[in-house]
C-alpha cells in the first residue's frame, strides 16, 4: 500500500509533465502548418530552412 | 489614344503591417504553391531579396508572411518575385475575427488536452474502484483513499474543462434562455458536488471520472463545430481576398498606390484598367470604356461609359482605362438599399431555431422532471434523502447529453468536409439544416444558369484564323472569346487599342479592325452581342456571341426535379434571354426584368406560401433574396455581397454541385435525426435502471462512452453513397 501512495503521486507528475508539454507545442504554433511541417522535413539543404 | 495594358507597378505600401520592433510584416495569399519544391524555392528566393529578414510559407492555409528589416519595405517587389517564379500573390489583412477564431479555438484545445488528462488519471483510480464493486477485495479504508485521489485530480479537471460550459450557460441564464450548457453545467456540477460528499461519508458510488469523461466528449463536440466554422471561414476570406482587394489609387503627382477597398475616401482618383471591378461608386474624370454591369444588374449586354459617366461598385471596365473619382466609401456604394435587404433577410435567418436547440428544447424539461421525481418518490417511499439524491444523480449522469452534444456537429463536419473535398464551401452547420429542409430552388440566369461570360457562337475556321492575331493582342472579353475559340496563334503586329471601340493592327502586311459595328464603319442593326472583323478595303466578317449555359444545367434542372423541387428562374436581364435559356434548362416558371426589390419580394411570396426557398444567384441584384431565402448558395465567382449572402459557395463550371450539396445536406439530416433516436432510446433504458438504482459509476462510464461511439460512427456514413 505504501508504494501505491509513491507511485500514483509520480504517475500524476509524469501525466503533468505530458500535459505541459503539448501546452508548450500549442503556444508555440506547432499545429498551425501541418502540410508544411510534413514537407519541410524533405528539404535537405540547411540553407532551405527559414532564418529565425 | 495608344495604350498597353503594361501598367506601371502599384504601390502596395498599404499592407504592410508595422510591428512592435521597428520591423514590418506583410501577408500574402499564394494560392498555388502545392509541394515541398514550391515552398523552398519560394522562401529561398524571398529571403535573398534585399531588405527582407525572413519569408516563411504556410503551406496549410497557402500564406506567405514576409518580414522586413524597416518599418517599410518593397511589398510590390516580392508580389513581382512571386509573379516571376510563377506564383500569383494577393495581399490579404488576417482581420480581427479570424485572430479572435483562433485564440478561441486554442482555449477549446486545451481544454480538451485538460479534460483528456484528467479522465486517463482519474481512471487510474477508478478501475481500483470498479474492481471492488465485483466482489474483488478492497477494504472500505482503501476505497476512500482511492476516491480522495480520484477527486483531487478529478475535480480540478473537470472545473478549468469546463469553464466554456459554464461561461456560455451562465450568458444564457442571463438572457432568461436554457441552453443545452444549462444542463451540462448542472450536471457537472451536482455530480462533483455529491461525489465529495460522498468521499468524506466514506460511501461507495463517486463519479469524478464521470464528470470529466462527459466534458471530455462534449468538449470534441465543440472543437469539431468549432474545426467547421473556423475552416468556412478561412477559405471564404481566401475567395474574396482574391477578387479584389485593392483601388489602385493615383496621387496628385499621378504615382500609383494600391489601397485596401475599405481605406478609399470620395473624392480620391482611382485608376481602372481593363479586367478590373469597379471598387467604389465613382464618376470617370477621363477616357471612354464599355462595363460590363451583368453581376449588378443581370444585363449581359454592355454599357458605354464616358468623361462624366457614373461607375457602379462591381461593375466590370471591359475594354479602356478609366480615370474616375470615387464618390462614395466602399460601404456606401451603390448597395445601401442591398444592404438593408440583406440585413432583414439576416434577421429572419438567425430567428432559426437550430436541431440540438430543438432537441435541447424537449430534452431538458423531461430529463430535470424525472430527476427531481427520482429524489422526492425516492426519499418518500422510504429511501432517505442521501441515497434518493444519489439516485436523482446517477439519472442526470446517465442521460448525459453527449450523445446530443456530439450527435449534430459529428454529423455536420462530416458532411462539410465531403462537400469541401468536391468544391463545395459550408458556412455554417445551420446552413446545412435549412438547406436539407428546401422545396423551392430559385436561379438566377446570368452567372448562375450560364457561365456569365461571352462565347463565340457558329464559327467558321477560315474567318476564325483570320481575326485570331487581333483578338489575342485584346484584353476585351469578346476578343478573348474569339482567341480562345481559335487556340494559339501569331500575333498582329503594331497593335492599338480604340478603348470602347476596338483593335487594329497589321496582319501578314495587311491593316486590319476587329471592334464595334462603327468601328468598322458599318451600320449594325443587331441588339446581340457582335464584334466586326476587316482588313482595310476588304469585306467585313460579323461574329456574334451569346453567353453560354452551364453544361450541365439542363440536367441539374432535372435532377432538382426528381428531387420533389420546384425550380424557378427569376433574372434581371431582358425577356429575350431569359426565355431563351429557361426554354433550354426546361424551366418553366421564370420572370425577367426583376430589381432586386422584386427579386426579394418575389422570395418573401413563396415564403409566405409555406416553400421553403433555395435561391442560387451570383450578382449584387441577388443578394436581397438571397439573405432572404431559406437557403442560398452562390458560385465562387460571385461578388463579395452576395458571397456573405450565400450560406455555401461551390466553385468551378458544374451546377450539379447544387444538387450534391442538396444531397448531402438531406442525408446529413437523416443522420442527425437517427443520431437523436438512438440517443432517446438509449435514455428511455438508462433512465429506468438509474432510478431503479442499478447504475453504479462502472455502468455510468460504459454506458456513456458507448453511446458517443455509435453516434460518432453513424455520423461518419453521412454522404458517403456518392
Amino acid at each position: 500500500m505504501n508504494i501505491v501512495m509513491f507511485l500514483a503521486p509520480f504517475s500524476l507528475a509524469l501525466g503533468l509533465v505530458a500535459l505541459a508539454a503539448f501546452w508548450w507545442t500549442l503556444r508555440a504554433g506547432q499545429y498551425d502548418d501541418p502540410a508544411g511541417d510534413a514537407a519541410r522535413i524533405l528539404a535537405d539543404d540547411p540553407a532551405d530552412r527559414p532564418k529565425t | 489614344m495608344a495604350l498597353t495594358h503594361d501598367a506601371p507597378r502599384a504601390d502596395l505600401g498599404a499592407f504592410l503591417k508595422p510591428r512592435g520592433d521597428g520591423r514590418s510584416s506583410l501577408d500574402l495569399l499564394v494560392p498555388d504553391v502545392r509541394c515541398a519544391g514550391c515552398m523552398s524555392k519560394i522562401e529561398r528566393e524571398i529571403q535573398a531579396l534585399s531588405g527582407v529578414v525572413s519569408a516563411r510559407l504556410n503551406l496549410t492555409h497557402k500564406r506567405l508572411t514576409v518580414e522586413f528589416a524597416g518599418a517599410s519595405g518593397d511589398a510590390a517587389g516580392v508580389v513581382t518575385a512571386l509573379a516571376r517564379l510563377g506564383y500569383p500573390a494577393t495581399p490579404y489583412d488576417p482581420g480581427q475575427a479570424q485572430a479572435a477564431l483562433d485564440r478561441d479555438g486554442r482555449r477549446l484545445v486545451l481544454a480538451l488536452a485538460v479534460a483528456g488528462f484528467g479522465v486517463m488519471n482519474t481512471m487510474m483510480f477508478s478501475v481500483p474502484i470498479w474492481a471492488g464493486l465485483f466482489g474483488q477485495e478492497l477494504g472500505p479504508a482503501t476505497r476512500t483513499v482511492m476516491m480522495w485521489f480520484s477527486g483531487a485530480v478529478g475535480a480540478p479537471c473537470a472545473l478549468y474543462a469546463g469553464m466554456p460550459f459554464f461561461r456560455s450557460a451562465w450568458r444564457s441564464l442571463k438572457a432568461r434562455r436554457a441552453n443545452m450548457d444549462v444542463p451540462i453545467s448542472i450536471g457537472v456540477i451536482l455530480t462533483l458536488a455529491i461525489s465529495f460528499s460522498e468521499t468524506i461519508l466514506g460511501g461507495r458510488d463517486a463519479y469524478f471520472d464521470a464528470a470529466v469523461s462527459l466534458l471530455f466528449l462534449l468538449l470534441i463536440g465543440r472543437w469539431l463545430e468549432h474545426r467547421l466554422r473556423a475552416r468556412a471561414s478561412s477559405a471564404a476570406a481566401d475567395l474574396l481576398a482574391l477578387q479584389a482587394p485593392t483601388a489602385t489609387v493615383l496621387a496628385a503627382d499621378d504615382t500609383l498606390s494600391a489601397r485596401p477597398l475599405a481605406d478609399v475616401r470620395p473624392g480620391d482618383r482611382l485608376l481602372l484598367r481593363p479586367g478590373e471591378r469597379v471598387p467604389v461608386d465613382s464618376r470617370v474624370l477621363s477616357g471612354t470604356s464599355e462595363l460590363d454591369n451583368s453581376l449588378l444588374t443581370g444585363e449581359t449586354a454592355p454599357v458605354m461609359v464616358g468623361i462624366a459617366g457614373v461607375c457602379h461598385a462591381g461593375a466590370l471596365n471591359l475594354s479602356g482605362t478609366l480615370r474616375v473619382v470615387a464618390m462614395a466609401r466602399s460601404e456606401d456604394s451603390a448597395i445601401a438599399a442591398i444592404a438593408r435587404l440583406v440585413e432583414s433577410g439576416a434577421q429572419s435567418k438567425s430567428r432559426y431555431v437550430r436541431l440540438a436547440d430543438k432537441a435541447a428544447a424537449i430534452y431538458v424539461p423531461v430529463v430535470h422532471t424525472i430527476a427531481l421525481l427520482t429524489f422526492a418518490g425516492g426519499w418518500a417511499l422510504g429511501l432517505g434523502p442521501r441515497e434518493a439524491l444519489i439516485r436523482a444523480v446517477a439519472v442526470l449522469i446517465v442521460t448525459c447529453p453527449c450523445a446530443l452534444g456530439l450527435a449534430v456537429p459529428a454529423v455536420q463536419i462530416t458532411a462539410s468536409s465531403r462537400l469541401f473535398r468536391r468544391g463545395v464551401l459550408v458556412k455554417s452547420g445551420a446552413a446545412l439544416e435549412r438547406l436539407a429542409e428546401v422545396d423551392h430552388v430559385v436561379f438566377d440566369k446570368t452567372g448562375v444558369l450560364t457561365l456569365g461570360r461571352p462565347r463565340l457562337i457558329d464559327p467558321m475556321a477560315r474567318t476564325l484564323a483570320m481575326a485570331a492575331p487581333l483578338a489575342r493582342a485584346s484584353r476585351h472579353p469578346l476578343a478573348c472569346a474569339i482567341a480562345e475559340a481559335a487556340g494559339s496563334g501569331p500575333l498582329a503586329a503594331e497593335v492599338t487599342e480604340q478603348p470602347g471601340q476596338g483593335v487594329e493592327g497589321v496582319i501578314d502586311g495587311r491593316r486590319a479592325r476587329l471592334g464595334r459595328a462603327a468601328f468598322l464603319g458599318v451600320a449594325s442593326a443587331g441588339s446581340e452581342t457582335e464584334l466586326w472583323f476587316g482588313y482595310e478595303g476588304d469585306i467585313r466578317i460579323r461574329f456574334h456571341f451569346a453567353d453560354s449555359l452551364r453544361a450541365d444545367a439542363a440536367a441539374t434542372v432535372a435532377e432538382l426535379i426528381a428531387h420533389g423541387c420546384e425550380v424557378e428562374v427569376l433574372s434581371g436581364d431582358l425577356e429575350g434571354p431569359v426565355n431563351r435559356a429557361a426554354d433550354a434548362v426546361g424551366i418553366s416558371a421564370r420572370r425577367a426584368g426583376c430589381t432586386p426589390q422584386d427579386k426579394a419580394d418575389r422570395i418573401d411570396d413563396l415564403t409566405r406560401a409555406g416553400r421553403k426557398v433555395l435561391m442560387v444567384g451570383d450578382g449584387l441584384n441577388d443578394a436581397g433574396a438571397m439573405a432572404k431565402a431559406h437557403a442560398a448558395m452562390a458560385p465562387g465567382t460571385a461578388l463579395e455581397a452576395s458571397q456573405n449572402a450565400a450560406d455555401l459557395v461551390f466553385s468551378g463550371e458544374h451546377l450539379g454541385s447544387v444538387v450534391m450539396a442538396l444531397d448531402v445536406a438531406r442525408s446529413a439530416r437523416r443522420r442527425a435525426l437517427e443520431n437523436f433516436g438512438f440517443a432517446a432510446l438509449y435514455n428511455a433504458l438508462a433512465a429506468p435502471a438509474a432510478i431503479l438504482g442499478l447504475v453504479n459509476p462502472f455502468v455510468a462510464a460504459i454506458a456513456m462512452s458507448g453511446s458517443s461511439l455509435v453516434v460518432t460512427l453513424n455520423a461518419l456514413r453521412t454522404g458517403a453513397r456518392r
